[in-house]
Formats: C-alpha cells, sequence, structure tokens
C-alpha cells in the first residue's frame, strides 16, 4: 500500500476510534481501553517476531516491570502517577537493554527458552516478595493520574481518550519505525543474517536495538495497563500474558503491525464473551491458535492480503 | 599496490587442517580464480577471507589494512563484498527492497529509525540503477522467491556490487547456472570496472580460465601452483591433482 492510501485508513480508524465512546456503554468503552492498551502489547512483540524474526516467549517481562513500577512508585512511595509513568517506561527498557544482552546470544528455540527464563525470574521475584509486592495478592487501587481539567480519568470515557492518544501516538511511532531504513533492516535481518552482515550491517546492534525498542513500548502498555486495571499482579509477568500476546500477533498476522492490533481486540472480546460461558478459557485460546496455525498460518491479515491478490 | 595479502594462513577444525598455510597476493585491479579439488579447501580460505570463519593462525590484510580478525561486517565496512555459493537473499522482500537494503548499508542510514525509506530518493535511484544493470527493471516489485534461479545469481551479484565495493569474493558466481545464463554473467563479470579486484572460487575450469588474470591451485590446503592460463595448463602437478598420476 502506498503512504498515502496509509494515512488515510490511519485517519479513518482513528475518527472511528474517536466516536466509538458515543455509541457504547461504560462496561463496552471500558474492553475498549483494554483492546487498546493490549492492541499496543502486541505491536510491540510484533517488532520482534514479526519484523525481526525473534520469537520472545518473555515480553509480558516488561510489560509487567512497567506495571510494578507504576504500582509500587505511587503506593508504596507515593509518587506522583505522571512522575511514575516516565520512570516505568524507563525501567522497561532498561530491563529490555540487560535482558537483550542475555537472549540475543542465542537464536531460534533457544531464544525462546532464555526469554521464557528471564520473565519467570521477574514472577518468581514478584511471587516471592510479599512485603514489597504484595505477593499473589498484588497492588490494589494503584491512582490513575488526574488532570487539571473538568475530566477526571477516574471515569471511563475520559480514561478512554487518554489511552486512545498516548497509544495512538506510540502506534503511529512504531509504524514509522517499521517504515523506516531500519525497519527494512530488521525484515532483513529476519530473512537473511548472513547476508546482512555480508551487506555491512551489524546484525546484532539491529536486533539489540529492535529488543530495546520492543521492551520500551510494552513498557508503556504495562504501564497503561496498571492505572485501567487500578491493580497489578503477579499474571502480568506470567508466561500466560507472554503466550497470550504471541497468540494476538500470529492470529492477526505477524509483520503486519495492523494484524497483532485486530488480533488483540478479537482475543479480548472472545475472553470477555466465552467467560461468560466457561472458566476453560485458556483451553479455547489453546484451540484458537490451533486452528490458526492450520487454516490461516499467516493470520487474518495473510487471508486479506491473498484475497486482495486474488482480485 | 596490493590489493589482498594473505599470509601464512592456517584453519584448523579439531584435528584436520582445512588451510595449511597459505599466502596470496592479489594486485589491485586484478582477476584471481582460487580453483582446486573437492575438499581442497577454497570454501574455508574463502570464508576466512570473508570473515565469516576466523583463521587459525596468520594474516589477512585489506589495502595495507589487517582484517585478520575482524567481523564480517566490518570487512564489507572496508570495502570487501561477497557472493554466496548458495543463493542468499531476502526471499520475501521484493527485488527492489533487496537492492535498497544494499544501497542503505552504503550509505550508512540503517540506524535512521523514523524518517520512512519512501523519503530517501537517492537510494531509490541508485537501487534502479542496479535492477537496470543487472537485467532486472522489469521486476522491482516481485517477490525475490518467485525469481528465476538465473535471475536471482543476478541480484546476488546487484547486491554485492551497490557498496561499490574495492573488492569483490565471489564464490561459485555461476554455480547451477544454465551454459547461456553462465555465459551471461561471465559476460557482465568481464565487463565489471578494473577499479575493481575480484577473488572467485570457481569450479568451472572454462569460467575460471575466462574471467581470471592468474589463477590459484589450491590442494589439500596448500597453493601448489599459481600462474597463468598456459602454466597452469602446462603444469605437470596440476594435471595430476585434476586427471590423476600418468
Amino acid at each position: 500500500m502506498s503512504t498515502r492510501v496509509w494515512w488515510l485508513w490511519g485517519v479513518v480508524v482513528l475518527a472511528v476510534l474517536a466516536l466509538l465512546p458515543l455509541g457504547l456503554t461504560s462496561y463496552q468503552t471500558s474492553l475498549a481501553t483494554k483492546m487498546l492498551i493490549l492492541a499496543l502489547f502486541a505491536m510491540s512483540l510484533d517488532l520482534l517476531l514479526g519484523y525481526t524474526g525473534l520469537a520472545s516467549l518473555g515480553h509480558a517481562a516488561f510489560f509487567g516491570v512497567a506495571a510494578y513500577a507504576v504500582g509500587l512508585l505511587t503506593l508504596r512511595a507515593g509518587w506522583n502517577p505522571w512522575l511514575a509513568f516516565p520512570v516505568a517506561l524507563a525501567a522497561a527498557a532498561a530491563l529490555g537493554a540487560l535482558y537483550g544482552l542475555l537472549a540475543l546470544r542465542a537464536r531460534g528455540t533457544y531464544f525462546l527458552m532464555i526469554t521464557l527464563a528471564l520473565a519467570q525470574v521477574l514472577w518468581g521475584i514478584a511471587f516471592g516478595w510479599r512485603t514489597m509486592t504484595g505477593g499473589d495478592d498484588g497492588l490494589p487501587s494503584v491512582p490513575r493520574p488526574s488532570l487539571p481539567l473538568p475530566w477526571s480519568l477516574g471515569d471511563t470515557t475520559p480514561f478512554y481518550y487518554f489511552v486512545l492518544l498516548v497509544s495512538g501516538l506510540a502506534m503511529v511511532l512504531l509504524v514509522c519505525i517499521v517504515r523506516s531504513p531500519f525497519g527494512y533492516a530488521l525484515r532483513g535481518i529476519r530473512e537473511s543474517e548472513s547476508r546482512m552482515l555480508a551487506l555491512g550491517y551489524n546484525a546484532w546492534r539491529y536486533k539489540y536495538l529492535a529488543f530495546v525498542l520492543a521492551a520500551a513500548f510494552a513498557g508503556l502498555s504495562g504501564a497503561l495497563y496498571a492505572c485501567y486495571n487500578r491493580f497489578v499482579g503477579i499474571e502480568y509477568l506470567h508466561v500466560v500474558r507472554s503466550a497470550e500476546a504471541l497468540l494476538m500477533v500470529i492470529l492477526g498476522g505477524a509483520g503486519t503491525l495492523v494484524g497483532p492490533a485486530i488480533g488483540a481486540a478479537l482475543i479480548v472480546l472472545l475472553e470477555n464473551v466465552i467467560s461468560n460461558y466457561t472458566q476453560r478459557w485458556l483451553m479455547v485460546l489453546g484451540a484458537i491458535y490451533v486452528v490458526v496455525t492450520l487454516v490461516a498460518p499467516r493470520g487474518l491479515m495473510g487471508l486479506v492480503q491473498d484475497a486482495l491478490r486474488r482480485r | 599496490m596490493t590489493a589482498l595479502e594473505v599470509r601464512q594462513l592456517y584453519k584448523r577444525f579439531g584435528g584436520i587442517e582445512a588451510v595449511a598455510g597459505v599466502s596470496l597476493d592479489i594486485a589491485a585491479g586484478e582477476r584471481r580464480a582460487l580453483i582446486g579439488p573437492n575438499g581442497a579447501g577454497k570454501t574455508t580460505l574463502f570464508h576466512c577471507i570473508a570473515g565469516t570463519e576466523l583463521a587459525s593462525a596468520g594474516t589477512v590484510t585489506l589495502f595495507g589494512k589487517d582484517i585478520t580478525r575482524l567481523p564480517a561486517h566490518a570487512r564489507a565496512r572496508s570495502g570487501l563484498a561477497r557472493t554466496f555459493q548458495i543463493t542468499n537473499l531476502f526471499p520475501l522482500l521484493t527485488v527492489m527492497e533487496n537492492v535498497l537494503l544494499a544501497a542503505a548499508a552504503a550509505a550508512d542510514v540503517g540506524l535512521a529509525l523514523v524518517k520512512s525509506m519512501a523519503s530517501y530518493g537517492a537510494l531509490h535511484e541508485r537501487g534502479a540503477k542496479l535492477l537496470a544493470d543487472w537485467g532486472l527493471a522489469e521486476k522491482p516489485s516481485v517477490q525475490v522467491r518467485h525469481l528465476s534461479y538465473g535471475e536471482q545469481r543476478q541480484l546476488e551479484l546487484a547486491l554485492a556490487l551497490a557498496g561499490e565495493p574495492r573488492i569483490l569474493l565471489l564464490d561459485e558466481p555461476t554455480a547451477g547456472l544454465s551454459a547461456a545464463e553462465s555465459a551471461r554473467v561471465v559476460g557482465m563479470l568481464q565487463a565489471l570496472s578494473r577499479r575493481m579486484t575480484i577473488l572467485m572460487v570457481e569450479h568451472d575450469m572454462d569460467v575460471a580460465f575466462g574471467l581470471a588474470d592468474r589463477i590459484s591451485v589450491l590442494h589439500m590446503g596448500r597453493i601448489v601452483a599459481e600462474g597463468d592460463e598456459r602454466a597452469i595448463r602446462a603444469d605437470p602437478q596440476v594435471s595430476e591433482i585434476y586427471l590423476g598420476a600418468q
């Protein structure tokens, strides 16, 4: 698609999202907020999985660490959420910088296992350090930021717009990144790292930067989620959250950014609907994964692309 | 001036000495072919020069700069380009995206994070010129995996030349090509500027003799003969290696 078509679509989608709360109940608006936050999380993972070809099973580490940073700084240290936010973002990026050094020594399945292990280390700390993190009780009543405006972010609709603004800007930035020479280089590394080296690209540096960027965007999503739920719990760091994000990316179509956002929205919607009928959401999630890999290995966007090509 | 100098190069894999004390001097602008039977150590020597393997001992010098310990990407930045024996491209990207990546590496804009690739007009011009030179001008938006094998070999060369390298390493440039395709690639290689030095590993003797000024014959990890076509054809040791003792 040409750049102009891209921006046109972006404006249309943004307009629809901006008008959305007018037609939704408060509960549905809250669900849409969750979709936006998790869409950003899935898109941040897509930078690694879809563009760089790095399958991480520990992406929840960055989501969770930023959420805990917001929770701990506001509740334990009494910080203003506005101040806690950038620190949470920096914490996620710093953790990405550390974990990247360790994980990028491996590739393929080994990369997957190392990212999983590194994330579980944090989960173990959050679980065990009860006095600080509340253990499996988590941190309840995380405050939302306040505005010097007549609207309170404690209300559903203003908070929706706040999330739309912040995650929307982050998403635009992600789109710019994948369309830049850096984004091209990431795709080159996914396709053939040895060829990239022969062309003079220091592939490690690119992968590392992609890892840190993905961690920072995941952190932003985690910080928003802590405010959204007004709660931080150990499940934020759990492998299930990482796996769920992988599924969002694969369901929507890896390497498209739009796909993972759609995948995230669908998963949130399905979880919400299916949980009305059964407790076995994880089993359904597994079944969805199997069906997607069999029927649409390139995800929903893959189906769309095939349909467009056939026309 | 010496473009590439290899001194007493050794490469050992466990107990096996794949390259056993090779020395090469390749003058600037020279076309040199490296030939030898299977298992002679050609590919290993090639890897040690390109940087995909590091030598166990000895030195590799590129225009007076010691590159023995440099990783492959740093050698590429020092003006050394290579092709691969087994086609190594970006199969899911388009032909244009392939050459853009090569042109972006040469222009050193790879770490530009936000500005769109579409806004780099000079890179697109460079890419279009490369595709025109290498007979791919009709296919910029075709995915590389859909190209014929011959076209992929041509694109492989276009990528290697995108950065205007000072020295070009070719790993069996005509491997797997039909006679007609092979002749076409040889013609294109012959037309390359003499400002560029070329070292090629070649299995096909006719291609090697057709392209190279001088030929080095490798056997059991050592250089056993070196000279122009006539000297190599007349060398009794070379015919013994290739044809067996008479």
